[in-house]
């Protein structure tokens, strides 16, 4: 998607502007569709109703900007970067921009949801000719003013001027140009020309969270809100049997002992109104008190059975029936090109890995929390979700009601990865509230979050290849996953288009266990396996590992196919990039270096990974990572998730153990279960691709190429090949040298 | 219920609450102070780091029957106007994320260059082992400590 600058609206209608009544211009938009022909905006900004704009921008009479941004804000930088692409056509200076998160409402409006590394993506272009109609039109309204054409005026930084030097500030001319028709054909930048863009900009929450104001879910009060806890089943396949409360009911701070699953079940038994619902049909015993504290004492002092509904599933298990799945024959079949069997069957050598992954729970520091406030009138929700309009959609099923009736404020989330597009804690704080009917905060503690989760599911790849007079001529790559498959979206990524006979199949098992997206769904662990099959391929072939990418990638240029996703060309800018900023195979004898390259989530990322051996343990002590992710809107923010996510990668591939015994989790905080930490962190060199291309996400393509990148570095420094992830697991070395 | 005197951020506070109750927990729901943050109570995760007595403490196992008597200090009173050395670094390298972690990381940061203004990078990322970032926001961190250690030295 290139850009271009002359720029036609087709759905221009997706904007309205208007006066507002103390002064100033409100301009209303929609980023994903257009507004209803009949709405009118508010004149008031008390009156902003999110009902048929899901954003709003207000220029003051001072010429200060205010931009209600649209985007769940979870750490990966939206609520600072797409206000700076607003911002950058609208051509004010930064310094007078101020951003507000966006309350939900859904009326007209879909997709306010984080997740998938798209908020950038699809929000790109509307963003810009919002803030491009904006300053056309408090150009038109100087021209005006002055008698002159608007096409000899322009505007830089909040200034207006014209031919003869004179000069308009945008808050001089707001009024006059918010009564002007919008106009029909607007001039975008030339990316040569953006001076916000591409230009660092503090997270624009950065005062509140270095000096602890309120910000998130956690920190939310309401007058007369009281605190809960909730009792959840152990073990996956149980229920609730009977409890007894009479000690917790005893405790000082506990005001009351209920159940709630009731309504949760009767909406279940109607059919789930969307994916973002994950719950079980379990009672559920939950304590009411005062404070934090209160509840979580008093849930210590509850007693309960619990029944066994389905079978309790162990990890053991899972692994045996996972490996009997890419050993056998029902697959589905998921791309097919040329004939594998054959190609096999004619090979000189066929070789064969087995790579096997975990469960992850995600681990968001601030555990899973909501306010929920029902009463009669309406349902006031405030909280961290990555899916508020889904959760709105539950929350109006659940209780019979219109969803008109319920109105949900964001807070900033402390971390996402995919936890927070699952809705069950918004659910559970609304049941506990219309039970109780009081303003209520729902609660989890770590234990709670880790133990209950919805995990990333543990998975197999099983990959061959076939190689025939020195060529490789066939890949094969078959996934057991639980419970839905990793694979299912992606089999037109690298290397579908480079190898003539390519299959991939995928097979499920089924398990009670709750599963779901993580940072980096579906290819989080297979860019694992892939990457690291193809450095013992190259190995096998006896060709450099560089080469035979470049050759593979060369193939898909020569075959050209409409369904790839990625660009071969900009895989090899970014393999090209990485080798020479890493010193690719020009290092110290002592340090040994692993490759990986990888597209997902729209971006194509290359990264090189130095590992040495101390004390027989591998340190990983750098990554080199190139990335081409189009234009890069926010270069700090951009760094940081960069960064943030080869880190997490590597912090998940080397230490990450989570697995199940008789339905219970084998781990149940931060002391079971260890997430990576300073100390064992590597330094991160991110190299971004220049570019004039439209931007593509940050907030997960980073993280799964990694993993494979340290795996090809330990075999080179120990001659072992890693195919079972956590590694440290297979590393045989003194838990104490772990530390 | 037991009433306890606290002395927070040069402030005194009488508040009630259970002996055992973690200074956590005070400091959220009854003094409203939330920019300590719960992670994960069993003091591993040092989201929920403050000063006591200018030493970094876990307020997830401080008991306020513990803490009369102690001079606490919180985020929020870190500095008067969030321009502490520390919150000054941070600010500069654009540290945080999703930023839940951020006030236990600088919390411990501040503690440490107190009593070590020059360190080490070794002694760095020692210090600030004891604290989880999930963003692995941990780059940013080690430079934001390194800056702020200029600033202090």
């Amino acid at each position: 998607m290139a850009l271009s600058n002359k720029n036609s609206f087709s759905r221009r209608d997706f904007l309205k502007t208007s006066a507002l009544a103390g002064g100033g211009m409100i301009i209303g938009f929609n980023i994903f569709n257009a507004c209803k022909s009949d709405v009118r905006l508010p004149v008031d900004l008390s009156q902003l109703n999110y009902k048929d704009f899901n954003a709003y921008i207000k220029i003051s009479t001072e010429g200060k900007v205010t931009i209600y941004s649209v985007n769940p804000e979870i750490g990966q930088g939206v609520k600072t970067s797409m206000p700076m692409i607003i911002a950058e056509e609208l051509d004010v200076a930064w310094e007078d921009v101020y951003v507000v998160q966006a309350p939900l409402d859904t009326e007209n409006y879909s997709n306010q949801t984080a997740g998938g590394s798209q908020s950038i993506r699809r929000s790109w272009q509307p963003l810009r000719e919002t803030g491009a109609t904006a300053k056309q039109m408090l150009v038109n309204a100087a021209a005006a003013t002055w008698g002159v054409d608007a096409n000899t005026c322009s505007a830089k930084k909040g200034v207006i001027s014209n031919a003869n030097g004179d000069t308009l500030g945008y808050g001089d001319v707001v009024d006059a140009a918010a009564v002007l028709d919008v106009p029909k054909d607007v001039t975008l930048k030339d990316p040569k020309e953006f001076t916000i863009i591409g230009k660092g900009k503090s997270n624009v929450d950065i005062d509140k969270i270095i000096t602890g104001k309120p910000l998130f879910g956690l920190d939310y009060k309401e007058e007369g809100m009281v605190y809960a806890s909730v009792l959840r089943p152990p073990a996956f396949g149980q229920l609730l049997e009977s409890y007894d409360a009479s000690k917790a009911k005893a405790l000082p701070g506990v005001m009351d002992v209920i159940t709630i699953g009731e309504k949760a079940r009767a909406m279940l038994s109607n059919g789930k109104p969307n994916w973002s619902v994950k719950l079980s049909t379990t009672d559920k015993v939950v304590v009411i008190g005062k404070t934090t504290w209160d509840v979580i004492k008093g849930k210590k002092a509850l007693s309960a059975t619990w029944k066994t509904e389905t079978s309790l599933e162990s990890s053991d298990d899972h692994d045996k029936k996972l490996l009997n799945l890419v050993n056998g024959k029902k697959f589905r079949t998921r791309r097919k090109d040329g004939d594998v069997k054959k190609a096999f069957a004619d090979a000189d050598k066929v070789i064969e890995r087995v790579y096997t992954s975990t469960f992850l729970p995600h681990n968001t520091m601030e555990p899973m929390n909501f306010f929920a406030n029902v009463t009669s009138d309406k349902v006031h929700l405030v909280g961290p979700t990555q899916t508020p309009e889904a959760a709105e959609e539950g929350v109006a099923a659940m209780l019979g009601r219109s969803k008109d009736d319920i109105h949900v404020d964001l807070t900033r989330m402390g971390g996402g990865f995919g936890r927070r597009l699952y809705n069950d804690y918004v659910m559970e704080a609304v049941e506990i509230s219309d039970a109780i009917k009081k303003p209520v905060k729902m609660i989890s503690t770590r234990e709670d979050d880790m133990t209950t989760g919805v995990y990333r599911p543990a998975a197999k790849y099983k990959i061959a290849a076939s190689i025939k007079d020195g060529k490789l001529t066939g890949y094969h790559l078959k996934e057991a996953c639980i419970n839905g498959n990793m694979y299912g979206l992606i089999p037109n990524f690298f290397p579908a288009g480079a190898i003539e006979n390519y299959q991939v199949d995928s097979a499920r098992l089924r398990s009670n266990i709750t599963v779901g997206a993580w940072r980096a769904p579906y290819t989080n662990f297979l860019a694992t396996a892939e990457q690291s099959f193809f450095d013992e391929l190259a190995e096998e072939l006896g060709i450099d590992r560089v080469k035979l990418h470049m050759d593979l990638l060369e193939n898909v240029k020569k075959n050209p196919d409409p369904n790839i996703e990625y660009s071969p060309d900009r895989l090899q800018g970014v393999l090209k990039t990485v080798i020479k900023k890493s010193n690719w195979g020009n290092t110290p004898e002592d340090v040994y270096q692993g490759l990986s390259v990888y597209y997902c989530h729209n971006t194509h990322v290359a990264e090189v990974a130095d590992v040495v051996m101390e004390n027989g343990v591998p340190i990983v002590k750098k990554v080199t990572c190139a990335i081409d992710c189009g234009i890069v809107v926010n270069p700090l923010g951009a760094m940081n998730q960069a960064r943030g996510g080869v880190l997490d990668g590597i912090g998940h591939a080397m230490y990450a153990d989570f697995g199940f015994k008789d339905g219970r989790p084998l781990a149940n905080n931060f002391n079971g279960y260890q997430l990576i930490r300073m100390a064992q962190t590597p330094k991160v060199e991110v190299h971004f691709i220049e570019s004039d291309i439209a931007p593509t996400g940050l907030g997960e393509p980073t993280l799964p190429p990694v993993g494979a990148a340290v795996a090809n570095a330990i075999y080179k420094a120990t001659g072992r090949r890693l195919t079972k992830l956590p590694y440290m697991n297979n590393m045989d070395v003194d838990e104490k040298i772990l530390g | 219920m037991p009433a306890f005197n606290l002395k927070i951020n040069n402030k005194t506070y009488s508040v009630e609450a259970d002996a055992d109750t973690p200074l956590l927990w005070v400091l959220r729901d009854i003094i409203g102070l939330v920019g300590t943050k719960f992670g994960c109570g069993i003091g591993q995760c040092g989201a929920c780091t403050i000063h006591v007595d200018g030493n970094a403490m876990r307020s997830c196992l401080l008991q306020v029957s513990l803490a009369e008597g102690m001079n606490i200090t919180t985020i929020e009173g870190l500095s008067k106007h969030g321009d502490h050395p520390v919150q000054q670094a941070w600010k500069e390298v654009d540290v945080p994320q999703c930023g839940y972690c951020q006030a236990g990381q600088i919390m411990t940061a501040s503690a440490f260059l107190k009593y070590n203004p020059s360190p080490s990078d070794e002694e760095i990322r020692n210090a600030m082992h004891g604290n989880i970032c999930r963003c692995a926001a941990y780059n940013s961190i080690e430079e934001a400590v390194k800056v702020a250690s200029k600033k202090l030295s």
